[in-house]
């Protein structure tokens, strides 16, 4: 073992391929977790049905008359719902990995520091695709018709999926910033509620007072359910509602992302 | 305690001057100078919030010094930290391994994220998990060990790569003594087969079972330094305490071991509250010659027993101060995150 070798200059560079392997490595890690704590994966697999078959049966007839127009109405609508719970998971996951000596592990190994939460999202964004699936599927199960084209189907689903991604970074950020895992779902909690449900989600805006309706059309996740809702059923206006939840995308990519690496970086 | 500038092929495969770190108004590590012979352990004693751990943090690039230098296995750890990190093992006083993956799982991701393609990957974790005696619970989450086979865990997890410097920080804190001496087993076998070692630690008798040399720290100062045999004549070794048969005996006894002359025995002395006599020794043979006087002379013995120096004492001896102690300083060990942060992680190694 010579220890006493003087390190070329560029030594220790980490190249794109050794930088992918280490994000396979750690996608690994994070998918072998799920699978050793698979009630983890409840919140993408159950929360779609429960919520469906809640709102449909429930509210269903009240809101739109009968529950097939209502289907048609909210499944699309609750793709926007499904980015935003996931993303709070990115999280808590973020905050329990420092609060834990692993993440030292990770800091004084020869890898990008980065790499550690690419596969977090990496995954965390499959299982964002798999509750859409999930959500969808149901939908089918109930008498959702898919009136638009499959390419627009296609649209709603990435849109939906880079506007969680974008989530994400917020939930990134607010998970190195507070101390424990139930502060960041707390505090999500906080945030989601109004936001969800001041939307045009679950029901029209139109029978809203004035500044609450004012306030869903500014809400991003009104916006893309309106937007997902005029993909699938194929008709309603796409452009505009897609250019705001766009927008949106971009704003709160541009404002946190590089928080929440700055954060990242401190701590690490 | 000026030296001569870092040489970085000198032999010592951890040189640190003049090392500095404060967090806010604390001085962590406050001007620390070391040096770690190539192949060798040392041992850095102190108390809690001595600095021990931010020393490590700062020579295992988790921490950027304020000011000094370190060369770790010919690498600055400011400024080469990517090389470095190539060449060190850390094993913190909490687990650092995923605790819902398997003890196989960790390893096997750690030496995939250390380059080891799919196949030397399985391999070495295999191998390590053989060796540190974990092969029954390899597919258990790392969560469920006890806590012996968390650390041992984490010991081969630092040795995946086969590092040239290990970094030991308070590995035993916590353990049984059981599975204390299990990981000083283990850490005794990474010398032999080459490791430099950094060990931190709080008990006297860690370093002296297996360090060669010694650094004490208080304060994120050192205070005392040497080869351990050194620092042992200084503080005294053991001390070797017999309990007469007959209490009424007690001050006969310490005159007759006094007068003995025995080589290296200075002196004794009858403590009448507990009922023995104390005797200072630094090696076994004193301990029997001792023991043999007394039964030529026929004293009845009830019961002899030996202890080693604690902390407070050898604070004492090479420094003729107390410790400093954990209370006036809560945030000397303190990461980055400040000394709450660490509170916990402090308190779940102790649950």
């Amino acid at each position: 073992m010579s220890t006493a070798t003087i390190p070329a200059a560029g030594e220790g560079r980490i190249g794109l391929r050794a930088n992918l392997r280490h994000i396979g490595a750690l996608a690994r890690r994070n998918l072998m977790q799920i699978r050793h704590d698979p009630e983890t994966l409840f919140d993408a697999l159950l929360m779609p049905v429960v919520f469906i078959l809640l709102f449909v049966y429930v509210f269903g007839g009240a809101i739109a008359g009968d529950q097939q127009t209502y289907v048609q109405y909210l499944v699309p609508g609750m793709m926007a719902m499904m980015g935003m719970n996931i993303a709070m998971a990115v999280g808590s996951g973020v905050n329990e990995d420092f609060r834990k000596g692993v993440m030292d592990r990770f800091r004084t190994m020869p890898i990008a520091r980065s790499s550690v939460l690419i596969a977090k999202i990496v995954v965390e964004l499959g299982r964002m695709l798999l509750a859409t699936a999930i959500l969808l599927g149901m939908g089918l199960l109930l008498g959702l018709e898919i009136r638009g084209s499959l390419v627009a189907l296609a649209g709603a689903v990435a849109l939906s999926t880079v506007f969680g991604a974008a989530l994400m970074w917020i939930f990134v950020l607010l998970g190195l910033s507070v101390r424990t895992p139930q502060a960041v779902q707390g505090l999500a909690m906080l945030v989601l509620m109004p936001l969800q449900f001041g939307s045009s989600i679950f029901a029209p805006t139109a029978s809203m007072p004035g500044w609450l309706e004012g306030f869903t059309r500014i809400n991003p996740l009104s916006n893309l359910a309106d937007a997902a809702r005029a993909l699938i059923n194929g008709h309603g206006a796409v452009a505009h509602p897609v250019l705001i939840t766009l927008v949106w995308t971009v704003v709160i990519t541009a404002v946190t992302m590089p928080l929440a690496v700055r954060k990242f970086r401190s701590k690490t | 305690m000026t030296r001569q500038t870092i040489s970085t092929g000198g032999g010592n495969a951890v040189e640190v001057r003049g090392l500095v770190k404060h967090f806010g108004d604390v001085r962590a590590v406050d001007g620390v100078d070391l040096d770690v012979p190539e192949g060798t352990v040392l041992g850095v004693l102190g108390p809690n919030g001595a600095g021990k751990t931010t020393l490590v943090r700062c020579l295992s690039t988790l921490l950027v010094p304020d000011a000094g230098r370190a060369v770790v296995a010919g690498c600055d750890v400011v400024r080469q930290p990517r090389a470095l990190r190539r060449r060190i093992g850390l094993t913190g006083q909490y687990a650092s391994v995923d605790e819902k993956l398997s003890g196989w799982e960790n390893l096997y991701m750690i030496g995939r994220l250390l380059d080891l393609s799919r196949k030397a990957a399985r391999t070495r974790a295999d191998e390590m998990l053989e060796r540190f005696s974990l092969t029954e619970a390899a597919r258990r989450p790392a969560g469920k060990y006890s806590g012996g086979m968390r650390r041992r865990l984490d010991l081969a997890a630092s040795m995946i790569g086969r590092p040239a410097v290990l970094y030991l920080d308070e590995p035993t804190t916590g353990l049984d003594p059981r599975t204390r001496n299990e990981v000083w087993e283990e850490v005794r076998r990474m010398v032999r087969d080459g490791a430099t070692v950094l060990l931190t630690t709080q008990y006297m008798e860690e370093a002296e079972q297996l360090a060669d040399g010694l650094a004490v720290i208080d304060r994120g100062r050192v205070i005392a330094e040497g080869r351990i045999e050194e620092l042992k004549a200084k503080v005294g070794g053991r001390t070797l305490q017999i309990r007469p048969a007959d209490p009424a005996e007690l001050e006969r006894m310490a005159d007759a071991v006094a007068r003995a002359g025995l080589d290296g025995v200075a002196g004794a002395t009858a403590d009448r509250d507990e009922g023995v006599v104390n005797v200072p020794i630094v090696s076994d043979e004193q301990l029997t010659a001792v023991v043999a006087v007394l039964g030529a002379r026929g004293f009845a013995l009830a019961g002899i027993s030996t202890h080693l120096p604690s902390l407070d004492e050898v604070f004492l001896a090479l420094t003729g101060q107390k410790t400093s102690g954990g209370a006036d300083s809560p945030a000397g060990d303190g990461g980055p995150e400040g000394p709450g942060a660490r509170e916990e992680r402090y308190a779940e190694v102790g649950a």
